[in-house]
């Protein structure tokens, strides 16, 4: 049985810190699945690992089946593999618009093209237009990204991501730092992706993880120590010890 | 009045400008006029590709007068040979300076900030010092031109408002091409990558071929001025390429205001401006010189560009 993104046996160490200690993981085609766990338990290195912006030590990465740990972030994206980041990554200089197109151009044909103005190709902005509509932004196209608030941010990032059409998304906290009504709203964004596409949620907050995924892994230390429904999650006892009893406390 | 329309209302008055400095020079010092003039047009061209390296890429080259000193020496040595075709110097020197580009780019491409600042410094350097030592082609001195490049066996650019209008020609042409290319699919990739890489590599670009690409187009275009610089100069020698050279260029961009092309020619022409004016008061011009790029980045951010406003985002 092949799954979207399977993990075997990774394992990285930032000196005599294992941030990843053997993580074994497989998530289904269309399945949304959260990664949870305390401060320090390698969430973040998980994602930065899956995505290319870190170096696995060991272990393998498979992407439909296809080993992708040797391959360079930008390959990695053009097989299908998108991700946001924790802390919000987009070009502040751009406008709303351009953010989105730029990502609609990587693919999108060559961009060693050097002839014609981009700002006028239908095929970046309207695939960019439809994105914003998609996301509450397009009263907001023609503002420098960087002048978005930040609510406003994560959801262009968001938008960003899913225009260079992935399989895979990868999302590093994207309720980091927002607001309450700026979380119900991404978490709505989410709930909407459901099922389109296969999702890797790395996230704290415990109320949308539960709310939004199919299958909860829980990381502590580097390890998966448990995975089930959120209700089996919320049962478990060892993950109450771990983790969980850390809040009821 | 329109952003737009303020935005093109420098680049316009400025081509106007140089368009007409043939007909003013008719009624002073003609050729000493034209001379200034197309040594302007040349730096302009040389400033405007380090722009697009500079205010594009974000990539701060301190070896861009290598390209010159390329172009100048293919002109030098070849015609040295007896060979003064302008096409077949002009092929040398564009060759060169892709070359040149490619292998410096390949290495200086992989560093970032400060280290390509200096990596981009000695590879000049290097190419400084390899000019010194060419003997047979004057060394340190340098060499006399017999005579300005032929177009096809004519001697068309003796007059000097030829080779002025030869200059501004190609400063214009590599205008309107930076123009596009800037505001192309191209363009946004390497002006993206000077924003925020690692989100341009999140969607899937490798930056690192679109600035080696942007790095020997700069290239080329200032390999074009150093053809041009041995035909105003007639003299060609390793101080076409010296570090001080590189500066100068990085000075006119800064003082014209970064990312606007245009900008980096009315930088060249304050440049020369006040080079001339503050040289007659005193040789030690460059002490005033100095003070005042300090005050143009404190006060002025953008530039003469940005100071007639309209800067393109």
């Amino acid at each position: 049985m092949s799954a979207a993104l399977r993990l075997q046996g990774l394992c990285k160490s930032y000196g005599a810190l294992k941030v990843s200690d053997g993580v074994d993981l497989a998530i289904e085609p269309g399945e949304f699945r959260a990664v949870i766990g305390p401060n320090g338990a390698g969430k973040t290195t998980l994602v930065h690992q899956v995505s290319g912006l870190a170096r696995h030590d060991s272990g393998r990465i498979l992407l439909d089946g296809r080993d992708i740990g040797a391959l360079a972030m930008p390959d990695r994206v053009r097989l299908g593999l998108a991700r946001s980041f924790q802390v919000t990554s987009i070009l502040p200089g751009f406008t709303v618009r351009d953010n989105v197109a730029l990502a609609v151009q990587a693919r999108s044909g060559s961009s060693f093209r050097f002839w014609r103005d981009a700002a006028r190709e239908p095929e970046l902005n309207e695939p960019a237009a439809e994105l914003l509509a998609r996301f509450g932004l397009a009263h907001r196209a023609e503002l420098p990204a960087g002048l978005l608030s930040y609510g406003e941010k994560r959801q262009l990032e968001l938008a960003v991501a899913l225009a260079t059409r992935p399989r895979l998304l990868l999302l590093d906290e994207p309720l980091a730092g927002t607001s309450h009504a700026e979380s119900r709203e991404v978490v709505e964004r989410l709930q909407a992706l459901r099922g389109s596409l296969t999702i890797l949620l790395v996230e704290h907050d415990m109320e949308a993880v539960f709310a939004l995924a199919d299958r909860v892994s829980v990381l502590v230390y580097g390890r998966v120590i448990a995975t089930g429904t959120p209700d089996q999650i919320r049962a478990d006892p060892e993950v109450r010890a771990a983790y969980l009893g850390e809040e009821a406390a | 009045m329109s952003a737009r329309l303020r935005g093109t209302l420098l680049p316009v008055s400025l081509f106007l400008a140089l368009a007409l400095v043939p007909v003013f020079a008719k009624l002073g010092p003609e050729s000493f006029i034209l001379a200034i003039a197309t040594r302007l047009v040349i730096l302009a061209l040389a400033a405007m590709s380090l722009d697009l390296l500079i205010g594009y890429g974000g990539l701060v080259s301190f070896g861009h007068a290598a390209f010159l000193g390329i172009g100048a020496y293919a002109v030098g040595i070849l015609s040295s040979h007896g060979i003064d075709d302008a096409l077949l110097q002009l092929a040398a020197a564009l060759a060169g300076a892709a070359l040149f580009g490619l292998l410096t780019g390949l290495i200086a491409l992989r560093t970032e900030g400060v280290y390509f600042i200096m990596i981009t410094l000695a590879f000049g350097q290097m190419l400084f010092f390899l000019a010194t030592s060419l003997a047979a082609y004057g060394g340190d001195d340098g060499m006399t031109l017999s005579s300005r490049s032929q177009i096809l066996g004519h001697d068309l650019l003796r007059s000097d408002a030829a080779l002025y209008g030869l200059s501004l020609g190609a400063l214009l042409l590599c205008y309107l091409l930076c123009r596009r290319l800037t505001a192309s699919r191209f363009g946004r990739v390497l002006s993206g990558t000077r924003e925020n890489r690692t989100r341009m590599e999140a969607i899937g670009f490798q930056p690192f071929r679109f600035q080696l690409v942007a790095y020997v187009m700069a290239g080329l275009i200032a390999g074009l001025a150093g053809f041009l610089f041995a035909n105003q100069t007639g003299f060609v020698s390793p101080a076409t390429m010296s570090w001080q050279r590189s500066g100068d260029l990085i000075f006119m961009v800064v003082l014209g205001g970064v990312g606007t092309l245009h900008g980096a020619v009315a930088g060249a022409a304050a440049f020369l401006l006040l080079e001339e004016v503050l040289s007659h008061w005193t040789e030690h011009w460059r002490i005033l010189f100095g003070p005042l790029l300090v005050l143009a980045v404190l006060f002025a951010r953008g530039g003469i560009a940005g100071l007639v406003g309209g800067r393109r985002g």
